[in-house]
């Protein structure tokens, strides 16, 4: 037997899986599409007492393309997600990341509530979260908070969410001047990515008016490039030198670590190129 | 000595279990298992059906893929009490000796096996494809095909096999 033992739970409802987080809290593990933690457990990584299997909870796999957002439940598969129309039709860069995260049987599989609390860096979610600017739903007992993605993501699998807190919603923010693209570099399809780029811009006319950068697998958490954002403000996005220069900036401003899969130029230099063209399709412009 | 269904349903006195009823291959299979059995050893030990198999326990060579209500799943990665009250179809329920699947047949007639041990994965991650999309382009197919790993042939004949079928199902539709 691979797994260790532990005894499993299968709430029917939100009620009775938040009853049972708030008894069990640290001692329980939450198994949503299990893709990251049934290989944890099989490797023995991971040793919960409880397994709470939410995945028999109704009302949380729920698609909405509010005005202003798109806010999806957490038990909400990826398979589904990466072919909405409705999502692709005001979120397309949002449709674009979900068709890249893993392999077509694990996407059958992993929760966009999975994906997100798993709070893996090199995950492409949580890094477009944060160039949306999104937020997440926290839920417990005695109720409901919604936090923003920079408060959530804390380092390596690690959140804010209290341990008898359930992720119940994701919302992207669909501000109508802005427009976005992801791209990410990966060995092999469907591999985590080397290093991903969501850029977003709101134009007037082609002069930039703000401008959401993130970058994915290169920090502890999803970062948004800053540096990279401020040069492009005020700018005339058509001009190949502005996007150079953000590119430039943005390759200056982060500090990606050397790891097994490539060193920290590496990196930088895969960041640079992903702005530059992300920014070239944003502008209209083939790369 | 206990024969492994056993081991896999004769669980150890004190320790809980679940009766769980799935259709396995169109026929239905009580049985009661131990929450941390994995769907990929019920089938394998339990239910006998050893065409499923298992490479890495950790979702990454897709051996183990079986079509969990028609759509492709690892089932290393899902415990066998999640498969209540679901379908799930293996190899086994493909063809027959006699009568092969068009899938089987074209991993036959272009060589798309060695060793056979990637083989079964593969062919329901193609099944699950060429039920949603009979046309696919090359692309689509390694695409489909991208979350099994073959060790010994190589992708070029199991591409070529998959197209195979698909063509053979589509003259069989027209
Ligand atoms: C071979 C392979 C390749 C992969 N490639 C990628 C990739 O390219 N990109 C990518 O992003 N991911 C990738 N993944 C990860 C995959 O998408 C994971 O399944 C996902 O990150 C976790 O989602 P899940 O629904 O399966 O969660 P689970 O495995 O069920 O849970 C993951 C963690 O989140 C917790 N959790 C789950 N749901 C909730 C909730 N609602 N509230 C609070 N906590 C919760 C669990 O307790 C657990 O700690 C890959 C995985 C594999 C095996
Ligand atoms: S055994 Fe399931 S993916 Fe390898
Ligand atoms: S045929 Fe041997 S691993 Fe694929």
């Amino acid at each position: 037997m691979k797994p260790p033992v532990f005894e499993y739970r299968d709430p029917r409802s939100l009620d009775e899986a938040l009853g049972l987080l708030n008894e069990y809290g640290d001692d329980s593990s939450i198994l949503a599409g299990g893709q990251s933690l049934i290989p944890l457990l099989n490797l023995r990584l991971a040793r919960p007492d409880y397994v709470i299997d939410i995945n028999k909870v109704p009302g949380l796999d729920t698609i909405e393309v509010l005005p202003g957002c798109v806010r999806v439940g957490a038990l909400t598969r990826i398979r589904r997600l990466e072919r909405d129309p409705k999502i692709r039709a005001v979120a397309p860069a949002l449709s674009d990341a979900f068709q890249n995260i893993a392999h077509p049987q694990i996407r059958s599989r992993t929760t966009i509530g999975g994906n997100i609390s798993h709070a893996d860096p090199s995950s492409e979610l949580p890094g477009v979260l944060a160039a949306y600017d999104g937020r997440v739903q926290l839920t417990s007992s005695s109720g409901s908070r919604w936090v923003s993605w920079s408060d959530f993501f804390v380092t390596v699998f690690t959140t804010t969410r209290e341990s008898n807190e359930l992720l119940t919603a994701v919302e992207f923010p669909t501000d109508q001047n802005f427009s976005y693209e992801f791209e990410e570099i990966a060995r092999r399809p469907g591999d985590y990515p080397l290093a991903g780029v969501c850029a977003g811009i709101s134009l007037d006319g082609s002069q930039v008016r703000a401008a959401r950068l993130s970058a994915i697998a290169i920090a502890d958490r999803p970062i948004r490039m800053t540096a990279a954002e401020s040069a492009l403000v005020g700018v005339d996005i058509s001009n190949a030198a502005v996007r150079q220069a953000a590119s430039q900036a943005a390759a200056a401003e982060i500090n990606p670590m050397d790891d097994e899969h490539g060193s920290a130029a590496f990196r930088r230099g895969l960041v640079s190129t992903l702005v530059k063209r992300t920014l070239d399709r944003l502008a209209g412009v083939p790369s | 000595m206990t024969s492994l269904y056993e081991e896999v349903t004769q669980v150890p006195d004190g320790v809980p279990t679940r009766r769980v009823t799935i259709t396995v291959n169109g026929q239905k299979r009580t049985v009661d298992v131990e929450p941390r059995l994995l769907l990929a050893h019920l089938i394998r030990q339990g239910l006998k059906l050893t065409g499923t198999h298992t490479g890495c326990d950790t979702t990454n060579c897709g051996a183990c893929t079986v079509l969990f209500d028609g759509r492709p799943i690892k089932s290393c990665t899902m415990l066998a009490v999640q498969a209540d009250g679901h379908k799930v179809e293996t190899v086994e329920g493909m063809g027959t000796a006699s009568e092969l699947h068009p899938i089987q047949e074209g991993f036959k007639e272009e060589h798309g096996l060695q060793c056979g041990f990637c083989t079964p994965g593969m062919m329901l991650a193609a099944k699950a494809l060429l039920e949603k999309n009979p046309n696919p382009t090359e692309d689509e197919v390694r695409w489909a095909l991208s979350g099994n790993l073959c060790r010994c042939t190589g992708y070029q004949n199991i591409v070529k096999a998959v197209l195979w079928a698909a063509d053979k199902m589509r003259d069989q539709q027209a």
